[in-house]
């Protein structure tokens, strides 16, 4: 399989600041990768550098096999970026827009309009095509921007933050569109502080923090490297917590922990082949007549791997929602 | 950090891809109301308050009438104070990330400045035109022929180009937009009024006189009244060699500013980063 991104011991630094502090990344053609982190991580830094936005003071990148030092120009001719900050003119209409951009990537009049409408209607922004896009929500902006990263239909598309600020509704658009553009066959870099996201969108995420890779895998992988399987249970009454901690014991990997919710109804326990734990479970519970409002098995999220990875949480940091555009 | 990037496409390209920029530029002042003020309203003002305002106060050496006298300077004043739109517009653009989309595009290096130094020669267009219809209406006069009144708008053109190069890297290299406002009033403030744009050249004296007869404000404002015929017999032309040949200081002057600030602004596009 091609290497369609690759990036190896890059390093940036800002006065006193180490954006990056030997970053390597690989995305084979065809692939997503999540650069998931917080706010401040190097993400950004990242994307930057191998768009050829900025240079980086060492290491080296290739993307789509060209060397983003040795020939940026070629590098800018096969990809499409897609920032964090809707990139579009907001005087301009949604044509007018991507009108512009194909014009830049040297397209004639004719065959940048008629992309330009192609694009619009496979967005769903037809009807506000002759529109100014400030008048567009902050979701119509955001897939009026992937859409003009799109124009010359690069084989690289890098989209830096893609739903920051966009509401459920709108992020979950955005992604049916991103999982759509995957599907015809562009390779991807998406940055992100959602750790949802990089769990819905990517084959491959990996986890950045203080400008440099901490952990990197399949999201299932990155789930089990921050330990297993886990059962938790709601009681319906409290005075059955000793039964049913005496049951969980049996099963689980370690301690049988409370989950703090003050009213001992909860209990969590580690488990080992979490499916067969859990049926060995409920016919304890079943034997000793234990009643829950709430029983399940439970894999470690992406928040969990992150804590665990840093000590804190990810989405702590997150302070972008503020500079949101109106919907 | 060294940009040694060369352009794709040459001069073609740069050309082509300029103009795509331009137009984007041209679209807005139709579309934002701030932008047609700026261009229409401030100069009718300008010609407006500078005629009837100081008008009758400050008092012109010669038969000249003030008005006549003062028509050139605020047309000088105003397409140079025009090429803060220029740095205005690179701020606005760097700050939205407009400039970030158009550096990842495979587009010629110098068609962002290119096509925003070109498209504000038009905001100047309109506006000159909007001040010489006023400056008719009140009683300014064309006294040599129409080429060389022309010729005088062109050249205040050629230098507000040139300016415009100095505020395009000032809009690159400062955070915002707000500051482009107050830097180019740190520059263009005195360039202005320390000039003989509204006063006579006379009414200044020692250092600062001596920088009246060389500041290139002066030379473009003197060269603008001469070729409109608004100087009077009563008015010596000053002896230095800036003001007795104003238009080819004045050109000599723009070449300059391009040949420093065109060059630098294209590597501050080049490099910058937010």
């Amino acid at each position: 399989m091609t290497t369609m991104i690759r990036a190896s011991g890059l390093v940036k630094t800002y006065k006193d600041v180490e954006a990056l502090a030997g970053l390597d990344l690989e995305v084979p053609e065809g692939q997503v990768l999540a650069l998931l982190g917080p706010n401040g991580a190097g993400k950004t830094t990242a994307v930057r550098c191998l768009a050829t936005l900025i240079k980086p003071d060492g290491g080296s990148a290739e993307v789509a096999g060209v060397d983003v030092l040795g020939d940026p120009a070629g590098v800018r001719a096969r990809i499409g970026l897609s920032g964090q900050y809707a990139a579009v003119d907001e005087h301009l209409t949604g044509h007018e827009n991507l009108e512009m951009v194909g014009r830049l990537y040297g397209f004639p009049k004719s065959r940048a309009r008629a992309r330009a409408r192609e694009l619009l209607e496979r967005f769903d922004l037809s009807d506000a095509a002759d529109r100014p896009s400030k008048t567009y929500s902050g979701g119509m902006r955001r897939r009026l921007d992937l859409a003009g990263a799109l124009v010359a239909e690069p084989p690289v598309l890098i989209l830096d933050e893609p739903t920051t600020g966009l509401d459920v509704r709108s992020r979950q658009q955005m992604w049916d569109v991103i999982r759509e553009l995957v599907g015809s066959g562009a390779t991807l870099l998406l940055t992100t502080q959602y750790l949802e996201e990089a769990d819905r969108l990517a084959d491959d995420i990996v986890v950045i923090d203080h400008g440099r890779a901490i952990a990197r895998g399949t999201a299932d992988e990155l789930k089990s490297q921050t330990g297993g399987e886990r059962i938790e249970v709601v009681l319906s009454d409290p005075a059955q917590r000793d039964v049913a901690t005496r049951i969980l014991a049996t099963v689980a990997t370690g301690d049988v922990g409370d989950d703090g919710d003050g009213a001992g109804r909860s209990l969590v326990a580690p488990v080992n082949g979490g499916q067969q734990a859990l049926a060995r479970v409920l016919t304890g519970f079943e034997a000793e007549q234990v009643e829950v409002l709430d029983i399940g098995l439970r894999r470690p999220t992406l928040d969990d791997v992150f804590l665990s990875l840093t000590g804190r949480a990810a989405e702590d940091t997150t302070t972008t929602d503020e500079q949101e555009v109106p919907a | 950090m060294s940009t040694t990037e060369v352009s794709r496409g040459g001069a073609g390209r740069a050309l082509s891809d300029g103009w795509v920029v331009a137009k984007r530029n041209l679209i807005k002042i139709k579309r934002v109301p701030d932008i047609l003020v700026f261009v229409l309203i401030s100069p009718i003002m300008f010609v407006l308050l500078f005629a009837y305002v100081f008008g009758g106060a400050i008092d012109v050496p010669g038969d000249v009438d003030y008005k006549e006298f003062l028509i050139a300077g605020i047309f000088a004043q105003t397409v140079v104070f025009g090429a803060t739109f220029t740095g205005y517009g690179l701020a606005d653009d760097m700050q939205k990330g407009i400039i970030d989309r158009f550096r990842s595009l495979p587009m010629s290096r110098s068609a962002v400045l290119v096509g925003r130094t070109t498209s504000d020669v038009a905001y100047n267009v309109i506006s000159l035109v909007i001040m010489a219809l006023t400056g008719l209406l009140v009683g300014w006069r064309i006294r040599e022929g129409v080429v060389d009144a022309l010729l005088g708008f062109l050249l205040l053109l050629v230098f507000a180009y040139a300016v415009s190069w100095i505020m395009a890297y000032v809009g690159l290299i400062v955070p915002s937009v707000e500051v482009v406002n107050n830097a180019s009033f740190v520059v263009i403030f005195p360039l202005t009024f320390v000039s003989n744009a509204f006063v006579p050249l006379e009414s200044f004296d020692g250092v600062l006189r001596t920088f009246v007869e060389w500041n290139p404000v002066s030379a473009v404002t003197q060269a603008t009244r001469e070729l409109f015929g608004n100087t009077a017999p009563g008015i010596p032309v000053p002896d230095s060699w800036a003001m007795q040949n104003p238009a080819l200081y004045t050109l000599i002057w723009s070449a300059a500013i391009v040949a420093v600030f065109a060059p630098l602004s294209v590597r501050q596009y080049l490099s910058t980063s937010k």
